[in-house]
């Protein structure tokens, strides 16, 4: 009986050591999106655009050609590069301080016009690379480097669920939100983000998968209690599932 | 049959894995790597199911599977 090897680092993802903390979600996210650049065979083709914050150093680790964004302006610049270069495939990687705070405007906006990119959004409550600060999406009472008794929404407002505003617009073609804490939860991911590349192959319009994501440092918790902190604490909140799913491209 | 292999230098003794492998066949060992970390350690005893839950936890890229 001969032995096969059935599971090994995606040829889009470059043989180099990442640079994130003991028990980060942002590996098996790199890692999953290489998987679907692998799956349809896009790493020739494809453009990366890497945002502001810990996955900052996108392009030490994606063999595709990668393009740094000012904080907040992937969107902006992902639109830009597809505008120029319609052939190639391109998505933007970026967290919640950069997304959802000095970015909202840009992001919003380029659903709004459907632009034909994909956005994987990287939801871990914090501003992970400053330091743990508060940001959009840090639940209600969760204490931070900036909010050291708890979010108030009083002071700071709600949490903010970017999947359900963004799939209320017209351009956006796919939403979905995933995490990586069970089984049937990875599986899911997987499929999702997928399903993104697979909708910008066929023109469908803007794409968009927010991952739920541990950042145990800032959290201050080990790697298995960050697991169960997004399962416990962040999907009651941030609820998981497909929130739109365009049936056809939008043809005018 | 099957089996895994754990890069012991890209291991960060998250711990992730151990939690879940269905059949309790990684644990956390008592070595340090060059990084300083402990790192994960397989028992082959062929009741590997060749599942690779324990690949796709990773977030350091550090198993493969064989099967
Ligand atoms: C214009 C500008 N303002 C502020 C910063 C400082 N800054 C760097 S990363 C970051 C937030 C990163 O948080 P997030 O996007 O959630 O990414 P994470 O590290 O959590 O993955 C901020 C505010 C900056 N680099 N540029
Ligand atoms: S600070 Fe948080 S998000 Fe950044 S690498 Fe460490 S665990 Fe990951
Ligand atoms: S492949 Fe499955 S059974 Fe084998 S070590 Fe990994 S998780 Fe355990
Ligand atoms: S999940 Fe990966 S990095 Fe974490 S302990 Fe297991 S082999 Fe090491
Ligand atoms: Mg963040």
């Amino acid at each position: 009986m001969s032995e096969k090897k059935i599971f090994s680092r995606p040829k889009t993802l470059k043989d180099a050591p990442f640079h994130f903390c003991p028990g980060c979600h942002h590996g098996i996210a790199h890692r999953m999106v290489a998987e679907a650049i692998d799956k349809y065979s896009l790493r020739e083709k494809t453009i990366g655009v890497a945002s502001v914050g810990c996955s900052v150093f996108l392009y030490d680790y994606f063999d595709v050609d990668v393009i740094e964004a000012p904080h907040g302006r992937a969107a902006a610049v992902a639109t830009g590069v597809k505008r120029a270069r319609k052939d190639k495939i391109v998505f933007s990687y970026q967290g919640d301080g950069d997304l959802a705070s000095i970015g909202i405007a840009e992001t919003v906006h380029t659903a709004n016009r459907g632009e034909n990119i994909t956005i994987i959004f990287i939801n871990n409550t914090v501003y992970g690379m400053t330091g743990g600060q508060l940001a959009p999406t840090t639940l209600l009472g969760q204490k931070t480097t900036t909010s050291p008794y708890g979010r108030d929404f009083m002071q700071d407002g709600y949490p903010i669920r970017m999947t359900e505003i963004l799939a209320t617009l017209e351009g956006t073609a796919f939403a979905a939100r995933v995490a990586f804490t069970t089984p049937k939860n990875i599986n899911m991911a997987k499929k999702a983000i997928e399903k993104a590349f697979q909708f910008q192959k066929e023109e469908m319009g803007f794409t968009f998968v927010e991952i739920l994501s541990a950042c145990p440092t800032n959290w201050g918790l080990n790697s298995i209690d960050s697991m169960k902190r997004v399962e416990e604490e962040m999907i009651p909140y941030f609820p998981l599932g497909i929130f739109k799913e365009r049936k056809a491209a939008d043809v005018l | 049959m099957a089996r895994i292999e754990i890069n012991q230098s890209l291991c960060k003794g998250c711990a992730l894995c151990t939690l879940l492998c269905p059949e309790e066949l990684i644990k956390i060992g008592n070595q340090i790597n060059e990084n300083g970390y402990f790192y994960a350690v397989f028992t082959e005893n062929g009741s590997c199911k060749g599942c690779a839950l324990c690949a796709k936890i990773c977030p350091d890229v550090a198993i493969e599977v064989w099967k």
